[in-house]
């Protein structure tokens, strides 16, 4: 579990977070969603203490995160793993190295163990027969699998994603989607996605949290989203003309 | 009040650097491959350039010296000094801020603005220690091997054109190269280029590290690298010459 409360953050005198207080729930996919510059990425990043927060505390299960000293807050992270919006593999590492690296940094596997825990996270996530080839040479959808590989090698037990969809075909992305659903119930982790794409929202949203201007603007389920009588939320779920259309056929 | 600020900034940033590692072992083998990368590849242009420059600092020499008076061996032994007291090292070191300046600024700026730090430090790695350290190491360990290797193939570059133009026997410049040979011309060498590659490597790493935005701003940080790299170098040397040989 991962609860933020009442936390708030400026950059120059410009308030970006304000009193922002959420749950987010173990073993469950936890989406923040909302439009680009209302501050959903700056919320994940305080979460996982890229950016310090001006006020507030953040919980990972009973410890507060943000209060931890640099040590402590170092000994945490290796229980979070993060998949990045452009997926943030090392550019002179092969896929392989890759997924390697975080054992080689952090336990005292042998090289063989540390090359089959590897090749074992790539084949939870359908990358097969690739191990040697760079980032470069793979394709973006392969790229987003192995910085997941890559994320989970040391078990971790939360899991955050920045926009894991941006940039991909919406077949690819529903891939994706179903891989961070499919491995959130399976390491019972506490998983965040930061999203802005509705079908992100539809596949994989077991919370939901809309975020208005640096606000918390609604919270809910893939299941009332649709019910809801908030203005804002609407006119972000509704901005596209294909959704538009669904909306008035459904009401016809 | 920028300068101090970033006079702040830097030494903030090697205190990450020279904070202790996570793993040695990974570290050992980051050195090597920086030791290959940042130095071994640069064998080549400080030869060529080297080269080059040895043969034009002793042709310069018996230009200069074109007088029945002075001897020709004053062509091999201005050439020596020139070569061991400043070329081998800032001339070398000012080389190396293009070359390799410029690769470590982009290399880590990239790795910013693509979210590659970002992630290094969610696992909780101190990126900042992980990517400069051995590369200070790297540059400052094997920077000598380059100036002593200039050194021999700029006064041979010197013999070679000395003698193809005739300006100088090899018996003249030999015993030139030998006259009044002072060790510590050498010494001098290596303390400075010790100095020099420890500041283009952090330099140009502060800079990489700071970089924000896309490719452009990763751009302007390589060249920023560059530049103060070279105004330091140039204002280091000053004071080293000062501190060593006054």
């Amino acid at each position: 579990m991962i609860e933020v409360k009442n936390i708030s953050k400026s950059f120059d005198q410009v308030s970006v977070l304000k009193n922002v207080s959420i749950l987010f729930e173990q073993g469950k996919t936890n989406l923040i969603i909302g439009q680009s510059g209302s501050g959903k990425t700056v919320l994940l990043k305080s979460i996982v203490g890229l950016h310090d927060v001006d006020e507030g505390k953040i919980f990972f299960d009973d410890t507060v995160f943000n209060e931890l000293n640099f040590k402590d807050k170092k000994e945490m992270r290796k229980q979070i793993g993060m998949l990045f919006q452009g997926g943030a593999l090392f550019d002179s590492s092969t896929v392989e190295e890759n997924v390697i690296y975080p054992l080689e940094m952090f336990t005292n596997l042998s090289p063989s163990d540390k090359r089959e825990r590897a090749n074992e996270c790539l084949k939870r996530v359908n990358i097969i027969n690739v191990n040697n080839l760079y980032p470069s040479e793979i394709s973006g959808g392969m790229q987003k699998r192995v910085a997941i590989a890559r994320a989970i090698a040391l078990n971790p037990r939360y899991l955050f994603c920045d926009e894991p969809n941006s940039g991909l075909d919406p077949r690819t992305a529903i891939v994706i989607d179903n891989l961070i659903k499919e491995i959130t119930e399976e390491y019972n982790m506490t998983t965040i996605v930061n999203t802005h794409d509705m079908n992100s929202v539809m596949e994989i949203g077991d919370k939901v949290v809309f975020i208005y201007k640096g606000e918390k603007w609604w919270e809910g389920t893939k299941d009332d989203i649709f019910d809801t009588e908030n203005e804002e939320l609407n006119s972000f779920i509704f901005a596209s003309k294909l959704s538009q259309k669904i909306r008035d056929l459904k009401n016809s | 009040m920028g300068l101090f600020y970033h006079i702040g900034r830097y030494f903030l940033l090697l205190k990450k650097v020279f904070a202790k590692p996570e793993k040695h072992s990974v570290y050992y083998k980051e050195t090597l491959k920086e030791i290959q990368k940042l130095g071994i590849n640069s064998m080549g242009i400080v030869a060529i350039i080297s080269l080059f420059m040895g043969a034009v600092i002793t042709i310069q020499t018996a230009y200069n010296t074109e007088n029945p008076l002075l001897p020709t061996y004053l062509i091999g032994l201005g050439a020596r000094d020139s070569i061991l007291l400043e070329f081998s090292s800032t001339i070398v070191a000012l080389i190396l801020a293009g070359k390799i300046g410029s690769n470590i600024a982009s290399e880590i700026g990239t790795m910013r603005v693509t979210e590659q730090i970002d992630a290094l430090e969610i696992m909780g790695v101190n990126s900042a220690s992980f990517l400069i350290l051995p590369k200070i190491v790297a540059s400052v360990v094997f920077a000598p091997f380059l100036t002593l290797l200039s050194m021999f193939i700029g006064i041979a570059g010197g013999w070679l054109a000395g003698t193809a133009a005739g300006v100088v026997t090899t018996e003249n410049y030999v015993y030139g190269i030998q006259y009044a040979f002072n060790p510590f011309y050498i010494t001098y060498s290596v303390i400075k280029i010790v100095v020099f590659a420890f500041l283009i490597t952090t330099i140009s790493a502060y800079h990489g590290y700071n970089s924000f935005g896309g490719s452009l701003e990763v751009g302007r940080s390589s060249t920023k690298a560059v530049v103060h790299s070279s105004i330091f170098i140039l204002l280091f040397n000053l004071i080293l010459t000062q501190l060593l040989l006054s």
